[in-house]
């Protein structure tokens, strides 16, 4: 019940702040509300088990990517007509978009049955450490080195895009 | 798991996805549209979470992961880029880039 409870928190908290985020006026607002959808995600991953993840997702989400957005906005923020973002004849087909997605999404999860063996989780939910860190470093060790090598090439590319004309 | 599906979590991670699609199309804000796409990948990790719950293996968190890291290069390299257009055309407007129109 308790967790039940949780997860019905956590998920007005993530539906709501992620559609603050959306709508809101001011861009600084939705990039603050986006912090509060990142860590209601962090929460369902909590829900699910996945305690590694909780973590990394408040590490890495609201420690350095709201950050950098934060960054953004306020290095791009000097034009006071931008501060109106959102645009009117954009609702429609925003709408539009947006329900038929969720709509799609929703239909075809009513229509499928997983291949999952019951309806309850199965394993305990014990710490995932452990079995996250055995595979990273043997079934998915190349995409893992891959990744590396991306994270170096993007350090370098981003570094070199900001710094802009170097005459 | 006491009364919670596996749908739930599905729903949950459809309804995100789709708030997201909304603020990408919505914002004229190229850090708004940024902020989209970020709502669209944490949709997909809700899901590759709660199926990596539901088929008790790690494999799905696995892929999680690859995911915020991906995210956190995007991120990075979406906002020099954003950064480099606006002193180059003074503006963060989806509506202005149009100079790299063909």
């Amino acid at each position: 019940m308790g967790v039940q409870i949780a997860f019905w928190l956590f998920a007005i908290l993530v539906a709501g702040t992620a559609l603050y985020a959306a709508v809101a006026p001011k861009i600084v607002h939705a990039a603050f509300s986006l912090m509060a959808t990142f860590f209601g995600v962090a929460g369902i991953y909590a829900i699910l088990g996945s305690d590694f993840l909780a973590v990394t997702q408040v590490l890495v989400y609201v420690g350095g990517i709201m950050v950098l957005i934060v960054f953004g906005v306020l290095l791009t923020d000097r034009v006071p007509e931008e501060y109106k973002v959102v645009a009117p004849r954009r609702w429609l087909p925003a709408l539009i978009a947006g329900g038929l997605c969720f709509a799609a999404i929703a239909g075809a999860l009513k229509s499928t049955v997983w291949p999952i063996s019951s309806s309850t989780p199965l394993g305990d939910a014990t710490s995932t450490v452990e079995g996250i860190g055995r595979s990273l470093l043997t079934d998915y060790l190349i995409p893992f080195e891959f990744a590396s090598i991306l994270l170096l090439v993007v350090l370098v590319g981003a570094a070199r895009l900001a710094r802009g004309q170097v005459r | 798991m006491n009364g919670l599906s596996l749908n739930h979590f599905l729903i949950l991670g459809a309804l995100l996805f789709s708030v997201g699609v909304l603020c990408v199309t919505l914002r004229r804000n190229a850090i708004g549209v940024l902020i989209g796409i970020e709502m669209m990948l944490n949709a997909a990790n809700v899901n590759l979470v709660a199926f990596s719950r539901w088929h008790g293996h790690v494999d799905g968190a696995v892929y999680a992961i690859f995911v915020i890291m991906l995210a956190a290069a995007e991120a990075a390299v979406a906002l020099a880029i954003v950064l480099n257009v606006f002193h180059h055309s003074a503006s963060v407007s989806t509506d202005d880039y149009t100079e790299m129109k063909g």
